[in-house]
């Protein structure tokens, strides 16, 4: 199994996969925060390393960045990015501040995005385990605050160890223009094999 | 003032006097700034992984620093530099996650990276001679081919010259 046999059908597994993770990470966040939220369809996308950089529009943009590894049956990482103006309504809403508050965020702000970060992938990955009978655990989260092409050559990199090119799950969310963030899976070459047999589906 | 062109990830540019380079957010990469300060021969690589060597997969020489750096030499050659003239100056190489586990390895790839760019530079009789890499930030870079002047952008932090 490699990704040069990418097919529709098998674009269309994950692209479900998407859709049940992040519908259930949506719902956590939504319930945390007691916001509406919505969320896009899910895009799965084949991508040479060298453009993961720009996966999520410009380069120089500063997002927040929290990533976790995942680990047991499947290996690969997760994260989940925001722009600026949504973490700091985030972190406003989890700490009861000021929504509009910008102030720079504090190691108790970090570490509210952390936990942030602990929930979501939490419910994205046990909707998805639930799915397959794979038994999926995340790592413990770590957040970064960067241009966008650096936090995102940290999955380049790990992608790029292994092929010229990433395969991602992406998923935008927002609510109201309240929060606007990207989930990304980034399963390897093996575990992408694992999820689409763990379907039933015959590779 | 030349143009400023763009280097991407995994890739490498090679400019002469008035023209410059310039990578957006290098993060565990690293920029491999080479200069030749007499024909001012520019030269930027933004490779992503130390070790050609040690993947299956290696068709893009711009993505690793052992045949990123040569590539970058012998195509600076090309365009008229001499190789004895030339210097380095290197950036990049942060570790932007503090993960643990399985995926903890790859995240520490910064250090090599940086690591095995020297060992190369080294090899090759290349002398370093500014580096600002490691921490836990992303760096934007511009390389003057007037001056071979290396400037570091990062978030927060005022811009730094090397």
């Amino acid at each position: 199994m490699n990704l040069d046999q990418l097919n529709d059908m098998y674009i269309d597994v994950l692209r479900e996969i998407g859709n049940i993770g992040t519908g259930n990470a949506t719902t956590a966040i939504s319930n945390m925060l007691n916001l509406k939220m919505d969320m896009g369809v899910p895009k799965v996308e084949l991508m040479p390393v060298e453009k993961l950089g720009e996966a999520i529009g410009s380069e120089e943009q500063i997002v927040v960045g929290i990533m976790l590894g995942v680990e047991a049956d499947i290996d690969g990482s997760m994260m989940f990015i925001m722009d600026m103006k949504s973490a700091h309504k985030m972190v406003n809403l989890l700490m009861m501040r000021d929504p509009d508050d910008e102030k720079e965020f504090d190691e108790m702000d970090l570490s509210a995005l952390r936990e942030v970060g602990n929930i979501i992938a939490g419910s994205y990955l046990s909707a998805i385990s639930t799915l397959t009978n794979l038994v999926i655990s995340p790592t413990v989260p770590s957040v970064s605050i960067d241009m966008a092409a650096a936090i995102l050559s940290v999955p380049a990199v790990q992608f790029g160890l292994m092929s010229d090119r990433a395969l991602m799950i992406k998923t935008a969310i927002g609510g109201d223009g309240s929060i606007d963030g990207y989930f990304i899976l980034m399963p390897d070459e093996e575990s992408f094999a694992k999820i689409l047999t763990s379907l039933g589906i015959s590779i | 003032m030349g143009q400023m062109i763009k280097v991407g990830m995994a890739d490498l540019k090679v400019c002469k006097e008035p023209d410059s380079l310039t990578t957006i957010g290098l993060g565990s990469c690293v920029g491999i700034a080479l200069y030749d300060p007499v024909t001012k021969v520019t030269g930027l690589a933004h490779i992503m992984l130390p070790d050609s060597k040690a993947i299956r997969n290696n068709s893009n020489i711009a993505k690793f620093a052992d045949t990123g750096i040569e590539e970058l030499v012998k195509q600076m050659v090309k365009a008229g530099a001499s190789k004895t003239r030339l210097v380095a100056k290197i950036a990049g190489g942060a570790k932007m996650f503090a993960l643990s586990g399985s995926a903890a390895s790859a995240i520490n790839i910064g250090e090599q990276n940086a690591a095995a760019s020297k060992k190369k530079l080294k090899e090759l009789g290349i002398r370093l001679i500014a580096e600002d890499c490691g921490l836990n930030y992303g760096r934007t870079v511009e390389l003057y081919s007037e001056t071979g002047k290396y400037l570091i952008k990062a978030v927060g932090k005022p811009v730094k010259e090397i």
